[in-house]
């Protein structure tokens, strides 16, 4: 983009510091400081060097299974009678979930800065998985840091890391959930400041992680845009994603940002609803803060602690959002809206078996939204929803949800 | 560069008229509960201790180990709030004219509360300077560019990562002291060795005439001596707190044969400087 271009346009961000407007940063301790700085170089050479794209295309091709389908939901389209919905199959990928798009382009980026050990926070597992797998796949030792309240309820995921070598180190101190982990991988990071690459499995953190880890997301949004040219002729009406930090959302809403026909809606987890206080839904019920490296809405009290977030989906359960989308939702470009645990459990029932697709809680609550708006619009409308995992690791809880004994 | 106005200032400045270091003492606002924590406060600078650092708890204390975040944990469950902490502050200096209080903590509470109204309820409560472990120097103008100019020192942290390019960007806007950490990592932590200490304080000597602080890792009189040597002031925190927590593990509070524990462990601890 040439100067002109960058100011018209919505992709142009963050700026030199980090910071989208208002959000972003880099909160960080002296003693990660020089590591950031480290990461943010390392991250511009890679960009610049064609050498770095062209091995992370070949991964993504054949290793993790890209392009993901555009899939057109018939049944589903029939079913609400409104508008046309397309799924972004992202559950197709390698390990099952969107979260391998990010964890390929880090691994091969710690390959390059020389690191020999990968540590990363989890919370559904999902980003658990996909990171000890690329992990594996280039031969780095790697350790994950998972709340204990999520190993109770995500058991099938944490087998998976250990069968790929990972080490897992369950968190006992705060709410035991994801954000605990991510504060324990801080601490680990930095006490081993030589050897260890932070792989954050979401668009947020300090810079340059929120706009590096969106670039890896943007592949999902990039495909769509050729996948519908070529199904529709033309670019979809709107894009459903769920946010808890936000990866997947703002893979699928970067690439269109400056597409002003292209509305855009993010689903965030409403728990028992967000006008109790179990919920995960950061921008309906939270405030600016500072929290892991970066200023963004954040659940907290009236002394600025953060609260505990809530979520029947254990991906999703996190105090806050990524900077970008906190920007996204001030300059009102991006719609965010939420479902509760109720409606996701259902979306995840119809999903299952009127298109014989189980997708996991996390997408379940941007189908919630699809049962919402979908039978009012009109049947030429493109709608396009981000099926970003796929549900076998939810199956226990959705029994237990259900009442059903297994 | 010393300021008269400054506690922190002054007290350096006469600590080197005696010719020894400083003994500063880290505890949680809070912990084990307010009024424990304040008798505590009170009785620390008759047991030695030189200037005071006062944790700020906070619910995500990413570069605190388990002694700390758990102090921090105790503390926010008991109620304590930052509108508490300077309300303790205030209430010390209505005894304590002449110790410095530094404030150690997270950012986010702080620009809850509004910085512009902290720093003029923590001038007005007697806070001589800030610790914020979460905001580096590429956040100046979040607080330490305010606090500076509202007569707070803004002191930093200086760790083995940091390099000689990048300490001269800290130096720029720091001030009251430096604080060296001795090792890459959390709080209480192991403690990097006196010589290492040296070498790195040569480093800071040669770009600055601001006293240097060690900390991270020192646990006992016998630490204390050893570091003396090497710095202008050597900081307990995990090893004062986990006696706090001792003393006052079985009822929740410290009575006062648990405050004479604590107090005899932290004039243990100053003899080392003295």
């Amino acid at each position: 983009m040439n100067t002109s271009e960058r100011q018209n346009s919505l992709r142009a961000m963050p700026d030199d510091s980090g910071y989208f407007d208002l959000f972003g940063g880099r909160y960080v301790a002296e003693t990660l400081m020089p590591l950031i700085l480290d990461l943010e170089k390392a991250y511009a050479d890679a960009q610049a060097d064609p050498a770095f794209q062209s091995e992370l295309d070949e991964l993504l091709a054949h290793y993790a299974g890209r392009p993901s389908p555009l899939y057109y939901a018939e049944r589903l389209t029939e079913h609400f009678g409104g508008a046309k919905i397309y799924f972004k199959r992202e559950e197709l990928n390698h390990t099952g979930a969107h979260k391998i798009n990010n964890c390929i382009g880090q691994v091969l980026l710690a390959k390059r800065m020389g690191k020999k050990r990968v540590i990363a926070e989890t919370g559904a597992g999902q980003h658990g998985v996909a990171t000890a797998t690329a992990a594996a796949r280039f031969g780095l030792e790697c350790v994950v840091y998972m709340g204990a309240k999520d190993i109770e309820r995500q058991s099938p995921n944490l087998f998976r890391m250990r069968l790929l070598g990972a080490k897992i180190v369950q968190v006992e101190s705060g709410s035991k959930t994801l954000k605990d982990a991510m504060n324990e991988a801080l601490r680990d990071w930095v006490t081993n400041v030589d050897d260890t690459y932070y792989l954050i499995g979401t668009a947020a953190g300090p810079h340059p992680y929120p706009a590096m880890v969106r670039d890896f997301q943007s592949v999902i949004g990039d495909e769509l845009r050729e996948q519908m040219l070529e199904r529709e002729g033309r670019l979809p009406d709107s894009l459903v994603a769920c946010i808890g930090g936000g990866s997947n959302a703002i893979g699928l809403f970067h690439p269109f940002l400056d597409d002003e026909d292209v509305s855009m809606v993010a689903v965030e987890a409403a728990g028992m609803g967000v006008d109790t206080e179990e919920h995960a839904a950061s921008i309906a019920g939270g405030t600016p803060g500072v929290l892991h490296g970066n200023r963004t809405y954040l659940l907290q009290d009236d002394d600025g602690q953060i609260e505990e977030a809530y979520s029947i989906s254990a991906g999703l359960d996190y105090p806050g959002i990524g900077p970008e989308h906190a920007w996204l939702h001030k300059i009102g470009r991006v719609d965010y809206v939420s479902a509760t645990d109720a409606e996701a459990l259902e979306a995840f029932q119809l999903c299952s078996q009127k298109e014989g697709i189980i997708p996991a809680l996390e997408p379940s609550h941007a189908l919630a939204q699809v049962c919402k708006m979908a039978p009012d619009l009109p049947k030429d409308h493109l709608l396009v929803v981000n099926l970003c995992g796929r549900g076998d690791k939810d199956i226990f809880t959705v029994a237990e949800a259900l009442g059903v004994e297994l | 560069m010393s300021n008269p106005e400054s506690r922190i200032d002054r007290c350096f400045a006469a600590l080197k008229e005696e010719g020894r270091s400083a003994f500063i003492p880290f505890i949680m606002a809070g912990d084990p509960n307010l009024e424990d924590s304040e008798k505590v406060l009170s009785l620390l600078p008759s047991a030695g201790a030189d200037l005071i650092e006062i944790g700020m708890p906070f619910s995500d204390p990413m570069a605190d180990g388990p002694s700390i975040q758990e102090a921090g944990i105790r503390a926010l469950a008991g109620g304590q709030t930052l509108a508490k902490t300077l309300d303790m502050v205030t209430r010390f200096r209505t005894t304590n004219e002449h110790t410095p209080i530094i404030l150690m903590g997270y950012y986010n509470p702080i620009y809850h509360y509004g910085v512009d109204t902290f720093l003029v309820d923590a001038k007005k409560a007697g806070v001589d300077g800030l610790i914020i472990v979460d905001l580096p120097r590429e956040e100046d103008a979040e607080l330490c560019i305010p606090a500076t100019a509202a007569g707070i020192a803004f002191i930093r942290l200086i760790t083995p990562t940091t390099d000689d390019a990048r300490l001269e960007q800290v130096l720029e806007n720091t001030s009251g002291f430096l604080y060296y950490v001795s090792v890459a990592g959390i709080t209480g932590a192991g403690m990097g060795g006196p010589d290492m200490v040296r070498a790195a304080r040569a480093r800071i000597e040669a770009q600055s005439d601001l006293p240097v602080a060690v900390g991270f890792g020192i646990r006992t009189q016998d630490d204390v001596r050893a570091m003396s040597t090497a710095t202008d002031a050597v900081v307990v925190g995990s090893a004062l707190v986990e006696q706090i927590f001792k003393a006052s593990e079985a009822t929740g509070a410290l009575d006062s044969k648990g405050l004479e524990a604590v107090e005899a462990f932290a004039a243990d601890l100053a003899a080392g400087v003295r």
